[in-house]
């Protein structure tokens, strides 16, 4: 298994990869830490969706993690379609027969390829940890929003605990890219599929039916970033259920995907 | 079986450590299917097989002695071909030390650091043999090996393979081009709808085969005067290529050499040869 992962990781760190993604994880970082900040008086709101989260709460021990956690579920995406691209891409390139030739433990192959891919979306977390804080420290004296309580000992456990909670959703949302990337083995539709059912389709269902949020796989994930509350949802999911759902969610697409992994045969 | 259909049946062969192998057969005659079945890429529906002493239903005891390329180079078209190679031996457990010799062994040293979608159809078939060259195997599978390669790439595949048997190595490869085969091949085996219909040393295959008479005359059309003398003689002849081809034993040509003096032909041409193994291979084959 360790043998995949490091070779994984000869894929994953190339240039255009590695360095591709972790500037947009930079990017939306800073920008999502800078408008809590920057648009902290504007009536149409600071945060997602129009959500306005004030002063008071920014100058709790939970402030300077704020920006981070309203990233999180974005960090998910992009794990979504890196981990989907990567898995996919072994058919389509036709790249798959050599890994198994070289390696037939076909679930060694699967959990290998997890591992480097986990490496990578830790790296992308803990960057967008340093660049969601970092951009909230420096843009938080001019929001006149006090920085005193996010690094006491309550700070420190709020920056821990929305890490840990940024870490599971990645790789909750990435392993769902993994298993779609291994059931259509197609990159653009692994992708496709996937972001359209997290961005628009989920949206779609929630809006027409509000409860359908305590059910749905990327709210569940969205709410263990966020800490028990969904982006922009009217009421909250609660984290011991999210974490549940999202679990169960994640475990039956896992087994059904490793199943067909290790049975199908590798025709083309 | 791919639905009703059986891709392979009734294959039963073996290929002697140390030879090359030559696998022929007309497309879709099962030798691909036949290939991922030894590599464990797909499970045969019954049947048994064994590579190097091991069950094909453990791949993985054999496979880390086998080097294989299949259905054509496959590799990550952004990595250049000696980080794909890196990749293969860090998966495989090799050195990575090993990789920019094995790119000089099969004419990519230069172009070791260039991106493999920018390598030509016969550098991406050489780095595949590079590949599968990665675990100094004691079994080498290829498929199609040639492709794409010039007539030099060619000759440098033949001479690397029969350096790789002659050390040892057992080489068995399919390929369309016969005359390659022939060329290389000590052993072969055949495949005719999803059926082995020859397994055995190339030399019996060939001179089991009834010999071939060539003969053209002076001028185009006495070849209707001597394909009417060997089919009166009770030899099935056929004029092909500006030249008559008699099938009957080789003394023969002296009798028909008689028969044409005797009907005012000079012979330009008369040849007793055997069938090569593309001929014999249409023969065995039912194709054309």
């Amino acid at each position: 298994m360790w043998r995949v992962a490091f070779a994984e990781l000869r894929k994953l760190r190339r240039p255009t990869l590695f360095l591709g993604t972790m500037g947009a994880v930079v990017f939306f970082s800073a920008l999502f830490s800078s408008l809590l900040f920057l648009l902290i008086d504007s009536p149409q709101g600071n945060s997602d969706r129009g959500r306005v989260v004030g002063r008071a709460v920014l100058g709790l021990a939970t402030g300077g993690v704020q920006g981070f956690s309203s990233v999180g579920g974005f960090l998910g995406i992009i794990a979504l379609c890196v981990f989907a691209a990567q898995t996919a891409q072994e058919y389509t390139y036709g790249t798959l027969r050599n890994l198994l030739v070289r390696q037939p433990g076909r679930l060694r192959i699967l959990l290998g390829k997890f591992v480097a891919m986990k490496l990578f979306a830790l790296v992308m977390i803990f960057l967008a940890a340093i660049v969601s804080i970092g951009a909230s420290v420096i843009l938080a004296p001019g929001a006149k929003v006090s920085t005193d309580l996010w690094f006491g000992p309550d700070g420190r456990q709020a920056i821990l605990t929305t890490f840990v909670n940024v870490i599971i959703s990645v790789i909750g949302f990435g392993t769902i890219g993994m298993v779609l990337g291994l059931l259509l083995r197609s990159p653009i539709s692994a992708i496709s599929i996937g972001v359209l059912w997290l961005l628009i389709v989920e949206n779609l269902l929630i809006a027409v039916k509000n409860s359908l949020q305590d059910w749905l796989p990327g709210a569940q994930l969205s709410a263990i970033a966020s800490g028990g509350t969904p982006r922009g949802s009217a009421q909250s999911i609660e984290y011991s259920h999210a974490l549940l759902v999202g679990g169960i969610y994640v475990a039956v697409a896992v087994t059904i995907a490793s199943f067909l992994f290790v049975r199908r045969d590798v025709a083309n | 079986m791919y639905g009703e259909r059986a891709a392979l049946s009734h294959a039963t062969f073996e290929v002697p450590l140390g030879t090359v192998c030559g696998f022929v057969g007309p497309n879709g005659s099962g030798k691909t299917t036949t290939m991922r079945m030894l590599l464990g890429l797909i499970t045969p529906s019954g049947g048994t097989g064994e590579i190097l002493g091991h069950s094909i239903k453990h791949p993985e005891k054999y496979l880390p002695r086998v080097g294989a390329m299949i259905e054509g180079p496959a590799f990550y078209p952004a990595l250049s071909g000696r980080e794909n190679l890196n990749y293969l031996a860090t998966l495989g457990g090799f050195s990575t030390d090993h990789t920019q010799g094995l790119l000089e062994q099969v004419g990519l040293g230069d172009r070791a650091k260039s991106k493999y979608k920018t390598y030509s159809l016969g550098m991406k078939q050489r780095l595949g043999i590079a590949a599968a060259l990665l675990p100094n195997p004691q079994l080498l599978m290829l498929d199609e090996p040639t492709n794409g390669l010039d007539p030099e790439g060619i000759q440098e595949v033949r001479d690397l393979l029969r350096t790789l048997a002659n050390n040892g190595t057992s080489v068995f490869v399919s390929s369309h081009l016969l005359s390659e085969l022939e060329i290389i091949s000590d052993y072969l085996v055949m495949l005719r709808k999803g059926e082995v219909v020859f397994t055995g040393k190339i030399n019996d295959l060939l001179h089991a085969q009834q010999p071939i008479i060539i003969a053209k005359g002076q001028n185009e059309s006495d070849l209707d005067t001597l394909l009417s003398i060997a089919r009166s003689a009770g030899h099935h002849a056929t004029i092909r290529d500006g030249a008559l081809h008699v099938e009957g034993p080789k003394e023969w040509a002296a009798i028909l050499n008689k028969a044409a003096f005797d009907a005012g032909i000079t012979l330009l041409q008369l040849t007793p040869q055997l069938p090569n193994l593309e001929e014999t291979f249409f023969e065995m084959t039912g194709e054309k």
